[in-house]
């Protein structure tokens, strides 16, 4: 057993630290969090006004420009389809839409912290181990005292979204510049590059599979985690697998399991393609 | 001023740690050379290079002879020692004066080539100029020109990966050249090539160097290639000068059995090509002898 004399818990400061957040900064997290909201109802009303049938045609055009081949262009495109079958449509777009919020947050916050990574190692050091805790928190640790702060529905959904998907593109990131060619780097200083051309013209373009990589990584992790988001409220399809669960609905669940594969499917495959065609090393 | 390049006594020390070199402690050298995590690559070399020569340092690789071209623009920080080119310590400068001279003073050409995957052989040629600011149009019409001496206009859209060893060297050369700077530095650029191609390339180096002038401090292990190009030689071995001097003076008095031995082969190779041609002589001889009885 461990000794007695040694524990010690936490939990208690934890618990004060979230109630004492709540009652003196509960206005500033309010603020924060229709901020989000706003941002949220503006991408899902562009998504709404989109006909069901563009979603089609968008989703050819890109997976065609991505491969340039007809059969995966058609599948692909045909793919959603399934989902409007099952009825499943504008719950879709309702977890679209938070995807596409949670991964442009991210990106935004991601891809710049991974790129200070790959330059300075100290800090690198510094935020390996915060990313590994984000990345293996259960996420109902950090689900439940994001409801307590910015309460019930979507915001607290992107932000365990954020929590979850940000680590892998500052990862690749970093990793990307890490593994850049030292041949490369040696000529651009050579001929007289500044360490911010360097950076500029030869470090991420370089980089730039792998950063891409990272990028498909967030969105494939953002949208695995908006379907437990549901849990605290996030509609869309992820509410339907709840009720499933809940109703013990065996079929219902299916579907909407299926339609969430869907997405994942279409958007993994056209950012790869896309992530395919960036890379300097296929020109 | 007489010499462009200057170098006085430079030592260079590869090490993790912050290594403060002093020459005059011996103890610290031995303890330096003992040492598994310190390299001590470079050891007091002096040498000077008059405008417009082209100088070559020869040597096996694992010598020093690539860590000293790095020492010469600072690839590498210099542990002791004075580098002076053009008229500038090299050794005292500071960042922004080090990024000037990189820009203005020398151009390198790299063994591995060192291009750009994802710029055009265009791009690629006139990224010295994008780094000093200068106008797309202007490099690019600059880029062009020194591609076309290279023969490679009609390449200008094409990407590294799409070209062979040799082109993507002449990418190189075309780079340095666009860059307009009095010294060109090479780095075994011919090394990856085949042979003929080899010699195309330094015939070409050759060509070039007559019509602009430049001062060429040239890295090779090759003693053909020394023999061919250089109009001085220095030879290293193990960081250190054994001989300094012109091709040919190396070649008839090695300065010592490691330059002789280098020097062997390529004796051999000229004793049997005597050989074969006298032996050759011999048979056309005997054959004209033949005829006259018949």
């Amino acid at each position: 057993m461990f000794p007695e004399a040694l524990k010690y818990s936490v939990a208690k400061s934890v618990n004060h630290a979230i109630k004492w957040l709540l009652n003196t900064h509960g206005s500033a997290f309010d603020r924060f969090s229709s901020c989000i909201l706003g941002l949220l109802l503006r991408v899902q009303g562009v998504l709404v006004v989109i006909p069901w049938w563009a979603y089609l045609v968008f989703v050819a055009l890109m997976a065609w420009i991505a491969t340039k081949k007809v059969l995966p262009t058609i599948i692909l495109a045909a793919l959603p389809l399934i989902i409007g079958v099952f009825g499943l449509w504008s719950l879709a777009i309702e977890t679209l839409a938070l995807v596409i919020t949670s991964v442009a947050i991210a990106l935004i916050i991601g891809i710049p912290l991974g790129v200070v990574m790959g330059e300075l190692p100290l800090f690198a050091g510094f935020i390996q181990p915060v990313l590994d805790a984000m990345q293996t928190m259960p996420s109902f640790v950090y689900l439940i005292p994001a409801m307590m702060l910015f309460g019930l529905g979507k915001v607290p959904a992107v932000i365990a979204t954020l929590i979850y998907s940000l680590p892998p593109v500052m990862r690749l990131t970093c990793l990307g510049l890490r593994q850049v060619p030292a041949p490369a780097q040696e000529a651009a200083r050579a001929y007289g590059a500044t360490r911010w051309q360097l950076l500029k013209e030869v470090r991420i373009p370089l980089a730039m599979p792998s950063i891409l990589a990272g990028v498909n990584q967030t969105t494939m992790m953002a949208l695995a985690m908006v379907v437990i988001a549901s849990m605290i409220g996030a509609r869309g399809l992820g509410q339907e697998v709840l009720m499933a669960i809940n109703r013990i609905d065996v079929g219902r669940g299916f579907e909407a399991g299926i339609s969430i594969v869907i997405m994942g499917i279409v958007i993994d495959r056209i950012t790869q393609g896309l992530a395919r065609k960036w890379d300097p090393n296929n020109k | 001023m007489d010499n462009i390049i200057e170098v006085k006594d430079l030592w260079e020390v590869y090490s993790d740690k912050e290594v403060f070199f002093d020459v005059d402690d011996r103890d610290l050298i031995a303890a330096l050379d003992e040492s598994n995590e310190t390299v001590v690559a470079v050891r007091g070399v002096s040498f000077t290079v008059k405008p417009g020569e082209v100088f070559i340092v020869m040597g096996l690789s694992g010598s020093g002879k690539s860590t000293l071209i790095r020492c010469l623009l600072r690839l590498v920080e210099i542990s002791w020692g004075e580098v002076w080119i053009n008229g500038q310590d090299v050794t005292a400068m500071n960042l922004k004066e080090l990024t000037e001279f990189r820009r203005n003073q020398v151009a390198m050409v790299f063994q591995h080539y060192g291009l750009l995957p994802h710029k055009t052989v265009l791009e690629n040629a006139a990224f010295g100029l994008k780094l000093r600011g200068v106008p797309k149009k202007e490099r690019h019409e600059r880029a062009y020109e020194s591609l076309k001496v290279v023969g490679l206009q009609d390449w200008v859209d094409y990407y590294p990966a799409s070209l062979s060893g040799g082109m993507l060297q002449r990418v190189g050369i075309a780079r340095a050249l666009v860059a307009d700077t009095p010294i060109l530095l090479m780095d075994e650029p011919f090394s990856g090539l085949d042979p003929l191609i080899r010699r195309e390339m330094q015939d070409e180096l050759l060509r070039i160097q007559q019509e602009y002038q430049k001062t060429i401090f040239f890295v090779t292990h090759d003693l053909d290639e020394a023999m061919r190009l250089g109009d001085r030689m220095a030879v290293m071995r193990n960081g250190e000068i054994v001989q300094i001097g012109r091709p040919a003076e190396v070649f008839a008095r090695p300065a010592d059995d490691y330059v002789a031995r280098f020097v062997q082969d390529k004796r051999d190779e000229i004793r049997r090509a005597d050989e074969q041609m006298a032996a050759m002589a011999a048979s056309q001889a005997e054959r004209a002898g033949v005829g006259d009885v018949s």
